[in-house]
């Protein structure tokens, strides 16, 4: 069925090459080009960064900037503070982005479907998208953080950490809800042409085809939403709520020392680097996967 | 009995007129060609056919079903067709066996072991079962073709829609491609194919059709239509497809 050439019973074979001296010479050239590019590159970056140092020692307010904000042994001493405010943070940001996920993933589709009987949703996410994703979200966390108590409704909690982390879901679900509505758009036509012409209905195709292609374009913009969503987390503290940020405040205005807000943000970072670090990783080995399968 | 029967069949896009009152029997067991130059609408039919697109006027009926009634479950006449595209259009995140057991699980509701089973039966006939828990992006292009076909007819489709399988292809893979379609033809599948492949359209076609400007106009059998050209434009058409080393 497959003419091949008789000169692939040649492949595979391992012949022995040594560099002719045309690629010597080349290989000479390329050190020395490469080792010119890292004397540059050490020589400007101690240069920029040497100076914004130098600029920031020698300001004349550092003395008292060094006090106030860089107090190690006070920032050692309110550490467990902070930390336990943190744990407010995080513990927000888990249960948030599982029901961001949820709603979200109900918005794009809804979004996205061409059914009739969805045109009512449709019309309503669209127009849910359009104003959560034009709020700032510290409008959105005082309007259900103060709002909703003044309703007097019973049966529903008065707890600012519970309205909190509601306005936080309210205002995400609309970014992430756009995010994932991208990647649905992303994956070229043919893949559902592909999938309509085999006799998958709509649902089927958006369920096995589309969605999980579009899942794994939008990991780096959902990773970032993420990040984005713990440090937001941290505007619920206008409420009342202790987390980080909020304590870090507490501590910082008892003794006019503003070191537990370096501290407060040291621990965020601390949380996010490796975050971001780490979706990448499991990004490229998603890719890794994909196109190493079965070459052994 | 007829499988396809397309008759006065008019397809627009906005103002160009991609199809016009073309009519075309397609009998149970017989393979026809559409030739024509690119933009001539051989790949709008197919479409139609298989309602990717919406036609403007005229009639489909497969099985004696008109499949142009509105009211038809589109995923219905569907589950009958058998579609292959020029860009293979495999899913790129399913392996070879995944790709291929999709439908007949999710939509004719096959067990899972039996459509494995099936599967590997047409891979390893098509010589591809080592390949069947591969990526698509790890196959050559004439693997992907040949993959795309399989899973096109793991559906057991009344009717097979070939559009240019070998275009997208390097000369060299072309050919592994078009004996899969022999060996179907051979097997009594009913097809419509468009295809540049002339001499190939001459081994497989019970009817080949030279199709200009969205109009059939010339058919016969692919001796007939093929070497003996009777209308200018056939003669034009096959002279330029001929100067191009195709036929």
């Amino acid at each position: 069925m497959e003419n091949r050439s008789p000169a692939r019973s040649n492949s595979g074979r391992a012949f022995s090459w040594v560099p002719s001296a045309r690629e010597k010479n080349r290989q000479v050239a390329r050190a020395k080009i490469a080792r010119k590019r890292i004397a540059i590159a050490t020589a400007s970056s101690f240069l920029v960064i040497g100076a914004l140092l130098v600029g920031l020692v020698t300001s004349p307010g550092w003395e008292v900037v060094k006090k106030t904000f860089f107090d190690w042994n006070y920032g050692l001493e309110i550490l467990d503070l902070v930390v336990k405010g943190l744990v407010t943070n995080v513990t927000l940001t888990i249960v948030a982005s599982i029901v961001i996920g949820i709603i979200a993933l109900g918005l794009a589709l809804a979004r996205t479907s061409k059914s009739a009987a969805m045109t009512p949703f449709r019309i309503l996410s669209t127009v849910y998208v359009d104003v959560f994703r034009g709020v700032p979200l510290l409008l959105v966390i005082l309007l259900v953080g103060f709002g909703v108590p003044a309703l007097r409704l019973s049966g529903v909690t008065n707890s600012v950490i519970v309205l909190g982390t509601v306005a936080v879901i309210i205002t995400y679900s609309a970014y992430v809800a756009e995010v994932i509505r991208s990647g649905i758009l992303s994956i070229h036509p043919s893949q559902r042409a592909a999938a309509r012409s085999l006799g998958l209905s709509q649902a089927q195709t958006m369920r096995h085809v589309v969605l999980p292609q579009a899942f794994k374009r939008v990991v780096p913009p959902l990773l970032n939403d993420l990040v984005a969503l713990l440090k937001d987390t941290g505007l619920v503290s206008i409420l009342g709520v202790t987390d980080a940020v909020r304590a870090a405040q507490i501590q910082g205005s008892r003794t006019f020392n503003y070191t537990p807000y370096v501290i407060a943000a040291i621990l965020f970072l601390l949380i996010t680097i490796p975050l971001t670090r780490y979706t990448d990783r499991v990004l490229q080995r998603s890719i890794n996967k994909q196109n190493a399968q079965g070459s052994a | 009995m007829n499988v396809l029967e397309v008759s006065n069949l008019r397809k627009t896009f906005g103002d160009e007129v991609v199809l016009n009152d073309l009519n075309l029997v397609v009998p149970e067991h017989t393979a026809t060609v559409l030739i024509g130059a690119s933009g001539s609408g051989k790949s709008t039919l197919l479409r139609c056919i298989n309602l990717l697109e919406q036609i403007d006027d005229g009639e489909i009926r497969i099985d004696g079903i008109e499949i142009s009634d509105p009211h038809i479950n589109e995923d219905t006449v569907r589950r009958k067709l058998g579609m292959v595209f020029q860009s293979f259009n495999l899913f790129p995140h399913m392996t070879v066996l995944e790709n291929i057991t999709l439908a007949p699980i999710r939509v004719h509701r096959v067990s899972k072991e039996e459509a494995i089973e099936s599967a590997k039966t047409l891979l390893s006939r098509f010589d591809l079962l080592d390949k069947a828990d591969q990526y698509p992006d790890r196959l050559s292009g004439g693997q992907q073709q040949r993959v795309a076909i399989i899973r096109s007819i793991a559906n057991k489709p009344r009717l097979l829609l070939l559009d240019e399988v070998t275009s997208a292809l390097d000369p060299v893979l072309v050919n592994e491609v078009l004996s899969i379609v022999r060996d179907l033809k051979a097997d009594g599948m009913t097809m419509v194919l468009a295809t540049h492949e002339m001499g190939f359209a001459t081994q497989v076609a019970d009817e080949v059709c030279f199709l200009k400007d969205g109009h059939i106009l010339e058919r016969g059998t692919a001796k007939e239509v093929l070497e003996s050209p009777q209308l200018p434009e056939t003669k034009d058409f096959l002279k330029r497809v001929h100067e191009a080393g195709r036929l």
